[in-house]
């Protein structure tokens, strides 16, 4: 067991060293993150989109299921992911289990809720502002739909943010349906519980510096792009 | 402003689809929000061409009249007819320009390919229409830095990018300064010398004489008086309307 600041220092120097096992659990990292972040917009934007403009019978039913799926715990969503993937289960002839591609899935159903949700209260709001004009214009759905979302481009940056940060931070549904297996499904969240559980604290604290670093490069890259767009009036 | 009609060249109008939809006839128009009457019985008639001001103290329900007619809300009772045309036919053949200009968070250029694009028109007319209402040099700009006057002169651009038979304007000029009151005028006197319907709500009375063919007068949810404005102004003959316009507290 190595003192905190041991740890750190060495943690440092593995970080600057350019570590290549180090390097290739980042990349992993946030390829399977990005990646679930892409589709789950793709998949949660137009359904936010769609509750926030449409009045229909049990919308309210929808926004609180939208709403509490977003508190979905991550252990949950890796199990179910898992019980479906395995060999056993209904989609075990994909042999996805223990694959990025199953960690992608998992975050995705992960994060796709809190896309959808949080980018229903900015569309919704939007449109309060937009709807008599587009109703004067006769607008289509799908026009509407297509104009909110541009609009509000710079805002759903943020929400994007917010469901790539819980994917990339999150530990319980990849571990469970990535197994943590070195050089294949080992990303920085695994990594650092199995680090820290062995006792390697260097490792484990690199990581979490460079999830620290890639948490606020991120933070500051989209609030740099939303103070800009604001300068503009575009956000 | 007028120096700038005077020289567009390209067309800003578009060929219009057959049928009329005037003239209109409103009949025994009722409508309430909750326990409220807010238009009581309103009929009147506007025929093909000219423009119509709607004019009475604020609550007489002149705004939601306007949304009404262009089939942005269902009245409680009573009948619009637009020459017998279907509704949703009738709403895309109108454009309503709000009080408060709703801008998309575009540039002023982007804002009428908007409208140009949605509509399936071609785009080539974007300029002629930004030159039309003095904004060509404002093009690029975000279109929500632009001046209450300028943002206003965009939102009509916008509203006759539609090619509307009808234009609805809902105090427009409210809290412009002179020279931009003028200009949106001038703008509303082309549109009107082309041929566009004009219906007008306002509160400005020198506006009211200088636009007006005619003048709706509104009060307490119902039609007080609708005359043509050369005898309105002179003599009008409801006593609402004769105390409004000597400035004297109509509720």
């Amino acid at each position: 067991m190595q003192s905190l600041g041991d740890a750190f220092g060495l943690a440092v120097a593995l970080v600057f060293s350019g570590d290549a096992d180090l390097l290739e659990i980042v990349v992993l990292s946030l390829r399977v993150s990005l990646t679930a972040t892409a589709i789950a917009c793709l998949i949660g934007l137009p359904l936010g989109a769609l509750v926030a403009i449409g009045r229909f019978p049990g919308r309210n039913a929808v926004l609180i299921v939208m709403n509490a799926l977003m508190g979905l715990p991550p252990v949950v969503v890796g199990l179910l992911v898992y019980l479906h993937l395995s060999r056993s289960g209904p989609l075990g002839f994909l042999g996805l289990l223990y694959t990025p591609m199953a960690m992608i899935i998992a975050q995705t159903i992960l994060i796709a809720p809190i896309v959808a949700a949080l980018s229903r209260q900015v569309l919704e709001d939007l449109h309060a502002e937009y709807s008599e004009q587009f109703r004067s214009l006769c607008l289509t759905r799908v026009q509407t739909v297509q104009a909110l979302i541009w609009d509000a481009r710079y805002s759903l940056l943020t929400v994007g943010l917010a469901g790539f940060g819980r994917a990339v931070a999150e530990v319980g549904a990849v571990i469970i349906v990535g197994g943590n297996i070195d050089h294949l499904t080992r990303v920085m969240t695994t990594a650092i519980a199995l680090e820290t559980s062995k006792g390697d604290l260097a490792l484990a604290l690199a990581l979490g510096l460079v999830l620290l670093v890639i948490a606020l490069g991120v933070n500051a890259a989209v609030q740099s792009v939303r103070m800009t767009a604001a300068r503009q009036a575009y956000a | 402003m007028r120096d700038t009609l005077a020289m567009t060249s390209v067309p800003i109008t578009a060929p219009r689809p057959a049928g009329p939809i005037l003239p209109l006839a409103v009949r025994d128009l009722v409508l309430r929000f909750g326990g409220t009457t807010v238009l009581d019985g309103v009929s009147f008639d506007l025929g093909p061409a000219g423009c119509t001001m709607i004019m009475g103290p604020n609550g007489a329900g002149k705004s939601l009249l306007l949304k009404l007619l262009h089939g942005l809300i269902h009245p409680t009772g009573g009948g619009i007819d637009w020459a017998g045309r279907a509704p949703a036919e009738v709403t895309a053949r109108q454009a309503l320009v709000f009080q408060k200009p709703v801008l998309l968070r575009r540039s002023v250029a982007a804002n009428i390919d908007f409208v140009l694009k949605a509509r399936g028109k071609t785009g080539d007319r974007r300029d002629a229409l930004l030159d039309h209402v003095g904004l060509a040099h404002k093009a690029g700009q975000p279109a929500r830095l632009l001046s209450g006057g300028e943002a206003q002169r965009l939102a009509l651009a916008r509203a006759l990018a539609t090619d509307p038979e009808v234009l609805f304007l809902d105090e427009p000029t409210a809290s412009l300064d002179p020279a931009s009151v003028l200009a949106i005028e001038a703008i509303v006197s082309a549109a009107l010398a082309r041929g566009t319907r004009i219906v007008f709500v306002t509160h400005d009375i020198g506006q009211a004489r200088r636009m007006a063919d005619d003048v709706v007068f509104l009060h307490r949810g119902r039609v007080a008086e609708h005359s043509p404005a050369d005898l309105f102004f002179p003599e009008p003959q409801s006593a609402a309307a004769r105390d409004y316009l000597n400035g004297r507290i109509v509720v």
